[in-house]
């Protein structure tokens, strides 16, 4: 009598449970309707910030924004929180979009992303389930000043660093942002000449943009679960360390799950994306925000290297704005999910798998001694 | 008794609630582990970290040897390398190459010549979609003064699409015109351009695969990011000629690379770079507190 309840309620449990390493619930629909015309084009600094405004108007209930710091030309650097409110503090996704000026195609996914989840949640199950229990952390421009200079015209649309005006023995302007964070600064991969595309700054965290990120991490870092940086081009999904001797502790595990986000890319549109460290696939880097992310123990922090592969590099076309960002929102979706319920499933069910098999067993011992 | 724990356990079971796992904190990361593909012989990077004031500081590679990872970055830029001498000898306005995959890779050093790579990779035509699979043995001359890389590569396929058609058409269209051509910022800051300045692209793109052919070593890896302009100037020898100035990429430094270049084009004799300027790069800005 007893061992019938037991073994009804085992069943339950195996019905329930919902370890992750199950498939994405149904993410991106291929029947779905045409984006609205928004999403297809690129916009300037004036537009995302009314857009900016426009998500928490329509969406006052989980949408809400907040200024984190200041670029050097003094404006505002931005980011919208969003998830279902809660009593209790909750879990984190970061995601930050244009660190580098030139890759147009970084800010766009953002705002697309925020779009695709603010779409989805009410009635997709795992995105309400998220929505329920992280807060989305999205700043879909990181550079204002950069990207805003890259927007002036034709001439300045390759501009990649920050604005920050050169030492005194140097007249260039700017600080690679992507190298001038607390991580193995000035190591490798970087230069000390302020001309260059990739100079590291004076010294770490010099810029006031990499403070802004990087005082915001520290703060929130026991709650971040992913750390997910976009920039373009090459098709690629970079794991920490950028330092080659240097590797991550759960390295098996970011392959992994970098590899499942590749996958999913690949379902949607065909497109390969190569996952690595960076001194891998790419070069050596040091200074990265990927890499102070994971540093202070983000345990899963990737950057995606959005389309193409050099044909139109950082001048893609508007008509792949929604391709790339379907894919790479498949790709976001994968780790973000992965992260989810490696948070919310992982301990507690197997705990509790192991309690019920233990009282099964005893409880078939009994029976069976019983009946000797 | 029994009762009460199955309840408590139904609870745990089926709360699905907020759990204050905490994600694991990163210990220091573990310097030195093995964790680089071990696709290689020995020839570790060796760290090299001290820098003085302008200089590139880049870890001191001892090159990889041996059977290559052919997603890995050295299999990958000797690919583009390969990518760039198809194009110099195939393209054309209606020709360009690009990489798609590198399917094995070798590297080995020869004594006095310098490093030569093996490689199988496929590449595609961007404007047919045509698809070719390529063996191809390239060789990175060693010494000081570093000449363009050599490049012997043998495509299936691919290079035998049928452009002869639009190639005459638009060669035709250009070569006895009153109206000489010209364009600018192709593409344009969103990518886009008009459906006539396309060959133009091209040409441009295969135009570079000169410069970038010449100037790639192991250390870098090169596209074209744009066509700041070209203009048409008057035939000579039954040849399309242009001047064009553009824009190259390169990814290792991620520096954009000013050339100017005379380019002439025939059906019959492909395209030909006749000269190539590099273009000083632009430190033109005033900074924000001059007085004087």
């Amino acid at each position: 009598m007893y061992c019938l309840g037991s073994v009804g309620l085992i069943l339950l449990v195996l019905t329930v449970q919902n370890g992750y390493g199950v498939p994405d619930s149904a993410v991106w629909n291929k029947e779905e309707t045409s984006e609205r015309n928004y999403y297809t084009r690129y916009h300037n600094m004036t537009e995302i910030s009314e857009w900016m405004e426009q998500m928490k108007r329509e969406n006052p209930d989980v949408v809400s924004s907040l200024v984190y710091g200041q670029t050097y030309e003094k404006r505002n650097i931005t980011l919208m929180k969003i998830g279902l409110n809660s009593t209790v503090r909750k879990k984190a996704i970061w995601m930050d979009c244009g660190i580098h000026a030139r890759e147009w195609i970084a800010p766009a996914f953002c705002q697309y992303f925020v779009e695709k989840i603010l779409q989805t949640y009410k009635h997709d199950t795992k995105m309400n389930e998220m929505m329920k229990n992280l807060d989305f952390y999205v700043t879909p421009v990181l550079n204002v000043d950069g990207y805003i200079f890259s927007w002036l015209n034709e001439s300045t649309r390759l501009w990649r660093k920050n604005r920050s005006p050169g030492t005194e023995k140097c007249t260039c302007f700017g600080t690679d942002l992507n190298r001038n964070f607390y991580a193995n600064w000035g190591m490798v991969g970087v230069s000390t000449d302020c001309c260059a595309q990739t100079y590291c700054g004076t010294k770490a965290i010099s810029e006031p943009e990499a403070q802004a990120v990087t005082d915001m991490l520290v703060k929130m870092s026991g709650d971040i679960l992913a750390f997910l940086t976009i920039h373009s081009y090459s098709q690629l999904i970079l794991v920490p360390y950028g330092h080659p001797n240097i590797s991550a502790p759960n390295y098996d595990e970011l392959m992994e799950v970098g590899l499942g986000a590749a996958k999913a890319i690949k379902d949607v549109h065909g497109m390969d994306y190569t996952v690595g460290t960076s001194p891998d696939v790419l070069y050596p880097n040091s200074g990265s925000s990927r890499d102070f992310a994971r540093l202070i123990g983000i345990p899963l922090s990737f950057t995606f290297e959005l389309r193409d592969k050099g044909e139109h590099g950082f001048l893609l076309p508007e008509d792949q704005i929604q391709p790339t960002c379907e894919e790479a929102y498949a790709g976001a979706h994968h780790i973000i999910s992965y992260a989810h319920d490696k948070a919310f499933y992982s301990s507690a069910a197997t705990i509790t798998a192991k309690l019920w098999a233990t009282l099964l067993a005893a409880c078939i011992t009994t029976a069976t001694l019983g009946r000797m | 008794m029994f009762w009460r724990l199955v309840f408590v356990l139904l609870i745990l079971t089926v709360d699905h609630g907020n759990s204050t796992l905490m994600p694991k904190i990163g210990t220091e990361p573990s310097v030195g582990s093995g964790q680089l593909q071990n696709s290689f012989l020995p020839g570790l990077d060796n760290l090299t970290t001290t820098a003085k004031e302008g200089e590139v500081v880049e870890v001191e590679n001892v090159m990889m040897t041996g059977v290559l990872h052919p997603s890995h970055y050295p299999a990958r830029r000797a690919a583009t390398v390969v990518q760039h001498y198809l194009n110099t000898r195939y393209g054309s306005p209606y020709r360009w190459v690009f990489l798609s995959t590198v399917h094995k890779g070798s590297a080995e050093d020869v004594t006095d010549i310098g490093r030569k790579y093996h490689l199988e990779l496929t590449v595609q035509d961007t404007i047919s979609n045509v698809s070719g699979r390529c063996s191809a043995e390239l060789v990175f001359p060693e010494g000081a003064e570093q000449g363009a890389p050599q490049v012997n590569a043998s495509c299936d396929e691919l290079l035998q699409s049928n452009t002869t058609a639009q190639e005459e058409v638009f060669y035709q269209q250009h070569i006895a015109s009153n109206n000489p051509v010209s364009g600018d910022n192709i593409p344009d800051s969103h990518g886009h351009m008009e459906p006539t300045m396309k060959p133009f692209w091209h040409l441009g793109g295969v135009a570079s695969s000169f410069i970038m052919l010449r100037e790639s070593n192991e250390s870098t890896m090169y596209n074209m990011a744009q066509v700041a302009n070209f203009t048409q100037l008057e035939t000579e020898n039954n040849q399309l000629r242009f001047q064009y100035h553009v824009l190259l990429h390169e990814m290792v430094s991620q520096e954009i690379i000013h050339w100017k270049l005379l380019v002439t084009w025939s059906p019959a004799e492909g395209v030909k770079v006749l000269q190539t300027e590099l273009q000083p790069k632009c430190h033109c800005e005033v900074p924000p507190n001059t007085t004087k």
